[in-house]
């Protein structure tokens, strides 16, 4: 071989990537709840304590997070398997230090019968789940990363500008082999695993060309922070649904509750704009009102539940009365709309995607971060098995088997609730006849149940 | 209907009409047997290139001198270019090397965990890096082909010699590893042949592995009795290949003929061999057989699994013992 050609092959490798370019192992784009967590999860994972991973995110470092006194509007409801991820990466210890509300007792409702459905474990001992602060889970993860993620660099105040995927050409038209990713402070990155945890509007998403669903609800979401009048041990959650979309109370604190409420656009518009009174005022009416109850489902209802009574004793309602509002946070009313998104794969050559830019579902029954936890602890686990065969952290096998494992668990998830959503939407009587027999029926099977709540929980 | 995974559902259809050909096609060579009738020496043009200039050295220099095979280190941009798109062909995990890709889930812990044993056994208790056991070992993958289990042994720490007859597959594998240079530092390819290697590296590797080779050259004995020769006292051989039994018959038979899943003569059933048969040919060379176990893929899931029957696929682990090279009288220089 001349020396000519290998110069030629010098420069064409490494003047170009001498000076921007970077080659790392995986890039994870997103710092939000699951990028940061998945970033967490590899900081701590021995098999990639020798190789790179960068931590991309467009905000900037706010440094260590301090607890502010008032409570965030912005909350989610953790379920015992994400307690156990965040376990696990040592973040709940620095939760527990802050604070988070446990949720022993569920109640469901609706406007239009006197259905309802109450989950809780048997002794309220063991919690269905907890209720953190957006804000207090991003500052334990992010405090946790830094302490112990010498093999991941974050890059803040950096996305990526440009993608190049593999077997698409350069400038220079040399086919890609890895992800090549143009930031926008210059640098050029590549790496083997480019992880998509950027949102349910991902980039990645969009310039992978990944085939994704989308259907809009027509619905916003509005969250505010509630007072309560009663000062007791708070730690039940409350749902009632309207049939302009369901209302959900989650205990955030001895008198103070985190409120979701899903509705029109128009009526979210008009919620957020009204005065702080007439706000409350609204809440209480939604909780407590009777407007929309059927007749003539009313009187078929209680004679089934009579009935149902002399078969299954103790199968009684044992409603409790919701709690009474009478305050708002100031400043804590926000509203944004709601969609169900789901990718029809998660995975692609050399890049795979977490949490909202994989699927996004509507709020009702607070299972869509914990699916994006569940993404981060069962990617986690095949790249430290993908790892452990010396394979490549982008291979295909091993993504494909975190695409199956997902979709297995978050497909049903996501028929049933957006099911509920449309059973839920309508008046229409034989349907909430229907709805109000079976829920009743469920809520006195125990067993259905006691089913119902492990799958949540898992 | 909307949720529908529409690859799993391609994927699936794909395993249906594949079924057997991976199965089949575990053929590290396939590509170019079938466009060379028989070849007479396992490997091509390029190997006899290499022999034939050894040859003439020894004339020349009239003392024959052993010198070690060159590695291929640099290969200029047009070949880097034109071997890149074929290695795609190699590394293409859904492609045509399918079954090879997610057989290193079966060979790469069965190689590592006898390694690792193996070591603590003769040198007592060792640390080892949980992200780089395989560090400090030597390990010759015979018929590397592209690289698919040179590569992850790489990256588990080892130094891997990779060894083909095929100039192309060398280079092949040559321009992959490139894309990755902390791990090009732990691999060297080399075109030669296992005879070749023994000139220069007897009794030299950690570990010799032979993985889907055995079924594909022409002088069996031969070339296993140089594979052992190349293990280094304590060292192991693995091999992984196909049994001659009824049952491979059928497989060869139905992929190659009745489904034409695969290019007829990729495999040759009368070049297959029973573990019994190639154990005994290990032990006259001084190895003693640890394990002998049945790998089964299934064409569905398209994963390889354990499994006690050895009658399609199996694997051989072997080490180099004092005792059995005293047993066999086999002189260690």
């Amino acid at each position: 071989m001349s020396i000519k050609s290998i110069e030629h092959v010098f420069k064409v490798h490494f003047s170009s990537t001498a000076i921007l370019s970077e080659k790392v192992d995986v890039v994870i784009s997103g710092g939000g709840m699951v990028g940061a967590s998945m970033a967490c999860a590899l900081a701590q994972n021995e098999m990639y304590r020798n190789k790179k991973v960068v931590l991309l995110e467009a905000a900037s470092d706010k440094g260590e997070f301090i607890l502010p006194e008032a409570y965030s509007n912005r909350t989610c409801s953790l379920s015992p398997a994400t307690v156990k991820l965040f376990e696990s990466l040592g973040a709940w210890d620095e939760i527990k230090n802050m604070r988070y509300q446990p949720v022993k007792r569920m109640q469901v409702w609706e406007s239009c019968s006197d259905a309802l459905i109450t989950f809780n474990n048997e002794d309220l001992c063991d919690n269905l789940a907890y209720i953190v602060e957006n804000d207090v889970i991003l500052g334990a993860i992010m405090k946790r990363l830094k302490a112990t993620g010498d093999n991941v660099d974050i890059k803040f105040n950096t996305k990526a500008t440009n993608y190049r995927f593999p077997g698409e050409k350069d400038e220079n038209d040399h086919k890609e082999s890895l992800v090549s990713l143009e930031l926008s402070n210059g640098q050029t990155l590549q790496t083997n695993l480019l992880i998509g945890a950027d949102g349910f509007q991902s980039s990645i998403r969009k310039k992978a060309n990944f085939h994704t669903i989308h259907t809009d609800y027509k619905q916003c979401a509005v969250v505010a922070t509630l007072q309560l009048a009663e000062t007791f041990d708070n730690t039940v959650a409350w749902q009632r649904f309207l049939k302009t979309g369901p209302i959900a109370l989650l205990p955030l604190g001895p008198n103070l509750s985190s409120m979701v409420w899903s509705t029109t656009a128009e009526n979210a518009r008009n919620l957020k704009q009204i005065p702080e009174d007439s706000f409350v005022d609204a809440v209480n009416d939604a909780l407590w009102h009777d407007r929309d109850k059927n007749p003539v489902v009313s009187s078929v209802f209680n004679s089934f539940t009579d009935a149902l009574n002399n078969i299954l004793p103790g199968s009684l309602l044992s409603k409790q009365l919701p709690p009474t509002v009478i305050g708002v946070q100031e400043k804590s009313r926000a509203s944004f709309p709601l969609s169900l998104t789901h990718s029809s794969n998660y995975v692609k050559s050399r890049v795979a995607l977490i949490g909202d830019a994989a699927h996004r579902i509507h709020p009702l029954a607070g299972q869509g971060v914990n699916l994006g936890f569940g993404d981060v602890a069962c990617l986690n686990e095949l790249l430290t098995n993908c790892a452990k065969h010396g394979g490549d952290p982008g291979s295909l096998t091993h993504l494909l088997d975190y695409e199956t494992e997902r979709q297995r668990q978050i497909i049903p998830v996501m028929v049933t609730i957006d099911g509920l959503q449309c059973l839920y939407s309508t008046t229409l009587t034989p349907i909430v006849l229907l709805r109000s027999l079976g829920l009743h029926t469920v809520h006195s099977l125990d067993i259905i149940k006691n089913q119902i709540i492990k799958q949540a929980s898992s | 209907m909307k949720y529908i995974n529409y690859r799993a559902l391609s994927r699936i259809l794909q395993n249906l009409r594949i079924k057997y050909e991976s199965q089949m096609s575990t053929s590290k060579w396939s590509v170019r047997t079938s466009q060379e009738t028989s070849p007479s020496y396992p490997l091509d043009s390029g190997l006899r290139h290499y022999s034939k200039t050894s040859i003439t050295r020894c004339i020349q220099n009239n003392e024959p001198k052993a010198e070690r095979p060159r590695a291929q280190t640099t290969i200029d941009q047009e070949e880097i270019d034109r071997f890149s798109a074929l290695a795609q062909l190699w590394w293409d995990e859904s492609g045509e090397f399918e079954a090879l890709h997610t057989m290193n889930e079966l060979r790469v812990p069965l190689i590592t965990d006898s390694l690792i044993e193996q070591n603590t056994k003769a040198s007592g208790k060792k640390d080892v890096k949980i992200d780089q056991p395989l560090e400090g070992f030597k390990i010759l993958d015979v018929g590397s082909g592209g690289g698919i289990l040179t590569e992850p042994l790489g990256r588990l720490g080892a130094f891997v010699i990779g060894v083909d007859a095929s100039e192309e597959n060398i280079k092949i594998a040559q321009a992959h590893v490139m894309h990755d240079e902390k791990l090009a530092r732990n691999i060297k390819y080399i075109c030669a042949t296992v005879e070749d290697m023994v000139e220069t590296e007897e009794r030299s590797f950690d570990a010799v592995i032979a993985s889907e080779v055995v079924e594909h050259v022409a002088d069996r004995d031969m070339f296993l009795k140089a594979c052992c020769k190349l293990v280094k006292p304590g060292g192991s051989l693995f091999l992984t290949t196909l049994n001659k039994t009824r049952m491979s018959y059928l497989a060869v038979v139905a992929s190659e003929r009745v489904l034409n899943l695969v290019a007829r003569g990729t495999h040759d059933w009368n070049k297959f061999v029973s573990p019994e048969e190639v154990q005994y040919t290990l032990t006259q060379n001084g190895l003693s057989t640890r394990l002998v176990h049945g790998m089964m893929y299934n064409p569905l899931s398209k994963r390889w699994r354990w499994i006690k029957d050895t009658s399609i696929n199996y694997a051989i682990h072997a080490v180099c013992t004092d005792e059995a090279l005293q047993l066999n009288k086999v002189t260690v220089e």
